[in-house]
């Protein structure tokens, strides 16, 4: 990993326009995780379904290459060549706008993410506010699509994602609260930094919980993914998009899904660390540095299995349920959690 | 100091091409917000004359035809109609073939239950229950397509007794089936019983009380389910169902959970009854005379009625002396139990349509004819 990195800085500097250099400092990094992200959600879509196909006593696709890896791009291409269809009455504008402020969002989270010892392509000093704020646009991206739609079902689908996308950010924030008094940063490379002692999942549990129930919510997964119930609302708010615009939708769901996991490793679990990787001495420290990447992508892989795990398992939640569940529950346990970390923190430092 | 919020109701059409609603119904729905004030179901769209289609064809002819009126619980439907032309016609039936009869009528009574747990359970959101109990659907279908060479429309009940008699070793495929099965329905009760969100979903839904459920003319599961121990299998005994010992599962409170407690509780007393049947069934023949196709049975009247997974299956039999039948009407209970569904669905979420109707278990088919 540092030979690339050093390789890359090596050939740079032998570019002589300073803003250049510059431009290709920002443009190769930017492109290189756009692009590995939209790898990587080639073989989460297979995976998943790979997965989901197991726990439903079935097998998933197994025909395109080897256990069905080629599924995902075949499916990619045969989306591509499809018609794009826009309904008559529909709000053209809006219609064509509504994905790509759904897709973009997604993918911008990655430009702040550390996936390895110093490997992050930019260092943002208020990354998770960023993190949350981005989040949320990916909502008003929703709501578009389901009033474009001129389609009744695609109109309460985008009204119920809109309640409960709102209703689960403050949780999710809260939650994020008691890490970020912890680390005393809100740069999530500070944050991975931080945990090189003991990982946050040891001093912050219950936010550990917390994050992950509202992070499922946003994503619109299972056991919360009214927005496009198939039983309900054929398919809530994407019921009108086909091709491309379609696959956008698709690929944006699949890409905050492993946001989600690369957001719990990061935050809880020592992003890039190996586990007690301080206990190990040196062997310790090479194995974190050098194959930082290896186990970010291990545990960001566990967590979108718990994910799959969930959604094969557990039926799905009623809208006025939801709610109240994030604003009765899930909000108390969140400020509590600040509460009490606020507490042991003034004991910490001599204050109390 | 409120300030009035004004909204309008939306009329929503839950069309015939519906993920959800079992077959071909058609659902105009007046909401505001998420609740529903008003549920207007539209039907006919799977009409295709079945009870016409008896007064063309003569009796034997017919009896295929009869198999298509509900193809989740075959048996069920042809049962009465084959109980009517007998009791009309005084046709013996042997004792083996009364026995075989009650064996094929609890299995599609398991087939049956099986799919309404599992598209009970997709409408819910949870989707691998489905696949779990279609698997064991298919072990049925197959015990079912080695005794009548069909996996649906088993056109298998002959005037007078069944087609063909039982296989060697079906017995004891079927005997432990029946262990293997009541494991896997504690498996399922596992997964799905003490589940929160399943239990938030459907405890105190769709109550039905047991005066709403009489006067609605309720029957089957949604009967007992609102408390009231009526089974036609207990109250009118036919075939030989008077020799097994079995319980009549009933609610306590009529909300969806009920319903679900007790249709799980049936496929347990099917089981019960599937294994004193194996135990007890005699030999002999099967069908003592094969009638040629043009027989003809005396004028008169019959109503014969069948427990059916869903309810209350009757045939109402007028013959006219001819080998054709007068007149056929089908009593659905599917058509009974869906005229409920204005009266329960009001004031309940849209998330609510599906668990209730699911609930109500039923088939377009047979409403439709």
């Amino acid at each position: 990993m540092n030979a690339i990195a050093k390789l890359y800085t090596d050939l740079v500097t032998f570019i002589p326009f300073e803003p250049v250099r510059n431009g290709i400092n920002l443009i190769i990094p930017a492109l290189s995780i756009a692009s590995l992200v939209l790898f990587t959600v080639f073989v989460l879509i297979w995976w998943e379904r790979r997965l989901i196909a197991f726990i439903q006593v079935r097998l998933g696709p197994n025909r395109l290459g080897p256990a069905g890896l080629f599924q995902s791009f075949a499916d990619a291409l045969k989306v591509m060549l499809k018609e794009d269809i826009v309904t008559r009455d529909a709000d053209k504008v809006l219609f064509s706008l509504a994905p790509i402020l759904v897709f973009v969002p997604g993918l911008l989270v990655y430009s702040m993410v550390p996936v390895g010892n110093g490997l992050v392509v930019a260092d943002v000093r208020v990354a998770i506010f960023m993190f949350l704020s981005i989040a949320s646009l990916a909502t008003l991206g929703i709501l578009m699509a389901g009033w474009a739609s001129n389609n009744k079902y695609s109109l309460l689908g985008g009204i119920r994602a809109v309640a409960q996308a709102i209703s689960y950010e403050i949780p999710l924030l809260l939650s994020i609260m008691g890490v970020i008094m912890l680390t005393g940063s809100m740069s999530i490379v500070d944050i991975v930094n931080a945990q090189n002692t003991v990982w946050n999942i040891i001093t912050q549990p219950l936010a550990f919980f917390i994050f992950f129930t509202c992070s499922l919510s946003e994503v619109n997964r299972i056991p919360f993914d009214l927005p496009e119930a198939e039983s309900e609302l054929v398919s809530g708010y994407n019921t009108e998009y086909s091709g491309f615009k379609f696959a956008m939708f698709f690929l944006a769901e699949y890409i905050n899904t492993f946001t989600l996991g690369a957001m719990c490793t990061l935050l809880f679990f020592g992003g890039w660390r190996f586990p007690f990787d301080s206990y190990l001495g040196e062997t310790g420290q090479l194995l974190s540095t050098q194959l930082g990447p290896l186990w970010f992508l291990i545990k960001t892989m566990f967590f979108f299995s718990v994910v799959v795990w969930i959604r094969g398992t557990l039926p799905r939640v009623r809208t006025d349920q939801l709610m109240a569940f994030a604003w009765k529950y899930l909000l108390p346990l969140a400020l509590f959690n600040i509460f009490i970390t606020a507490i042991v923190l003034a004991f910490i430092n001599g204050l109390i | 100091m409120s300030v009035e919020f004004k909204t309008e109701e939306m009329v929503i059409n839950m069309g015939p091409h519906h993920p959800s609603t079992h077959g071909v119904l058609r659902l105009i729905l007046k909401i505001d917000g998420e609740i529903v004030k008003d549920v207007k179901p539209v039907i006919g769209y799977l009409h295709r004359s079945i009870e016409r289609l008896g007064q063309d064809r003569n009796y034997y002819t017919y009896f295929p035809v009869v198999d298509r009126v509900d193809y989740i619980s075959i048996c069920a439907a042809e049962a009465p109609l084959v109980m009517a032309v007998e009791k009309i016609g005084g046709i013996d039936v042997p004792e083996r073939a009364e026995y075989i009869r009650v064996i094929t009528l609890e299995l599609t009574r398991l087939m049956s239950h099986l799919f309404w747990l599992g598209t009970f359970m997709l409408d819910l959101g949870a989707t691998t229950v489905i696949m779990y109990a279609l698997r064991e659907r298919e072990k049925i279908i197959d015990f079912m397509e080695e005794l009548t060479g069909q996996r649906m429309m088993f056109n298998y009940y002959r005037y007078g007794g069944v087609n063909a008699d039982i296989p060697e070793g079906w017995l004891e495929k079927v005997n432990s089936f029946c262990d293997y099965f009541l494991k896997m329905v504690d498996e399922y009760e596992i997964l799905i019983s003490k589940n929160p969100i399943f239990l938030k979903r459907v405890e105190g839904i769709g109550v039905i009380s047991k005066e709403d459920a009489v006067k609605y003319g309720a029957c089957g599961p949604i009967l007992r389910a609102s408390g009231i121990k009526c089974d036609v299998r207990r109250d009118e005994p036919y075939s030989v169902y008077d020799r097994f010992d079995f319980d009549i599962p009933t609610g306590k409170n009529g909300d969806t959970l009920d319903r679900y407690i007790v249709r799980m509780q049936e496929m347990r007393e099917s089981v019960k009854i599937i294994r004193q049947a194996v135990k007890q069934i005699p030999s002999g023949p099967c069908l003592k005379k094969k009638l040629n196709q043009n027989f003809k049975i005396p004028v008169g009247e019959a109503y014969c009625q069948v427990e059916a997974p869903r309810g209350n299956m009757g045939v109402y039999l007028i013959s006219n002396g001819t080998s054709t039948a007068s007149r056929v009407k089908y009593r659905a209970p599917s058509y009974a139990n869906l005229q409920m569904l204005p009266a329960v669905l009001k004031g309940a979420f849209i998330s609510d349509i599906m668990a209730i109707f699911g609930s109500f278990d039923v088939i377009l088919p047979e409403v439709d004819r």
